[in-house]
């Protein structure tokens, strides 16, 4: 028998295909992971309603379950604990930034006019002599900057949370 | 709950949603400048993305499933506001007409946060932060090329005057209005409009833009009714040919 710590544990192998060094369980997607009426449960949430990739991380949820000999489970993909950026753990937020992606502002910081994103802090140099590009990234999470130090835009994993 | 008047309601946000989502995809590779081809697909895949999570929702309510209902409908099946439908058209329309829709629905997201049907306010929850994105980009086009040069400011006008009476067909009442207040459902069309003007004041005082005296203009209606322009069936035709050819894409 094995415990929701374990399996949260395996699950971390699983990862967000469109920033292949963050763990589903970092990136804060795993929302629950328990055990009932002989069945495990694993709840999902997306980070955007239209994730392209909510799909393919469900099948590699599945994929790693049955590898470690889980045959009775069911993962769900729900809304009832939504993503917001700040369930990002600390450990995925260094590794976004190892990643060439500046991690998100805290929530608390985000003002109604998200002023907030035009000095996000490089993730080069660290420098704030930055200015927001585009609201829109190459992915829906990802929004475009440009440091005035390295003379060279970069992308942020956008804030995003509800009040 | 009345069922009927909560399925009305949820079919015309997917509908406006999933038609506008469409619309903006037709930018890709056509925009201006990269920046505004990259945001104007962003926001159409997430604009299908929320499409799909109305559909799903009213799925759940018995309905047919979601690739079905949005792809196998004719466009007098359709609820979505006419303005959604209208060809992109220049640039400049295209800004216009995603200013006042995205105004509208920014705000009709946030009043759904506080539905009685649950469903709902746990999707508004998370729409509405998808959504400021959309506002913040909306705001920052209108407030720049509405003060720049001589030539955009008349552009962004023409357009104002020219979207203005489709805009406020967003507005059209419902046959459940009494009974989607009554329940909490949803705070009516009316209540929206009043946010809306304000919000988009807000906003064009800001420039050097003119609001059309909205007296003086008829609201083109019909599209709640499933009464539409000749430009809503071609775009049907579209959407559904991809669908028909890739059954199971990625959409
Ligand atoms: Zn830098």
């Amino acid at each position: 028998m094995f415990d929701s710590k374990q399996i949260l544990e395996w699950l971390e192998e699983v990862k967000d295909p469109e920033i292949p060094v963050l763990s589903l369980v970092d990136l804060g997607v795993i929302t629950r992971v328990e055990f009932k009426e002989n069945k495990w449960f694993v709840d999902m949430t997306p980070t955007f309603v239209g994730c392209p990739a909510m799909d393919y991380m469900k099948q590699d949820v599945e994929r790693v379950l049955q590898e470690h000999g889980i045959k009775d489970f069911e993962v769900r993909v729900t809304l009832a604990d939504t993503w917001n950026s700040d369930k990002i753990s600390e450990k995925g937020r260094l590794a976004l930034k190892q990643f060439g992606l500046a991690p998100p502002p805290g929530l608390s910081t985000l003002i109604d006019d998200l002023s907030i994103l035009e000095h996000v802090a490089c993730p080069r140099c660290n420098g704030t002599h930055t200015e927001l590009r585009s609201p829109f990234g190459s992915t829906l999470c990802r929004s475009i900057h440009y440091c005035h130090e390295c003379k060279e835009a970069f992308e942020q994993m956008k804030p995003l949370g509800h009040d | 709950m009345n069922e009927q008047a909560l399925k009305e309601f949820l079919y015309k946000m997917a509908d406006d949603t999933l038609i506008i989502g469409h619309r903006n995809s037709e930018w890709t590779g056509m925009g201006p400048i990269l920046e505004e081809d990259i945001a104007f697909s962003s926001m159409a895949q997430d604009q299908i993305g929320q499409s799909l999570a109305l559909f799903t929702l009213l799925h759940q309510l018995g309905e047919q499933e979601p690739d079905t209902v949005a792809f196998m409908r004719n466009a007098n099946q359709f609820h979505n506001c006419i303005l959604t439908e209208l060809p992109n058209q220049e640039y400049d329309f295209s800004i216009v007409r995603h200013f006042l829709y995205t105004t509208s629905a920014t705000l009709r997201w946030d009043m759904c946060t506080h539905s009685s049907y649950e469903p709902l306010a746990q999707l508004a929850k998370k729409v509405k932060g998808e959504l400021r994105y959309h506002s913040l980009h909306a705001r920052t086009w209108i407030q720049q090329l509405g003060s720049a040069t001589e030539e955009s400011i008349s552009r962004l006008q023409r357009s104002l005057e020219l979207a203005m009476p489709y805009a406020l067909g967003i507005f059209e009442e419902s046959p459940f209005e009494k009974e989607l207040v009554a329940q909490h459902i949803f705070e009516g069309e009316k209540r929206l409009m009043e946010k809306w003007l304000s919000a988009i004041e807000e906003v064009l005082g800001k420039t050097q833009l003119v609001i059309p005296d909205l007296k003086l203009i008829q609201p083109v209606l019909g599209g709640r009714k499933g009464q539409h322009s000749e430009h809503l069936q071609p775009l049907l035709d579209e959407m559904s040919e991809v669908f028909r050819t890739e059954p199971g894409a990625e959409w």
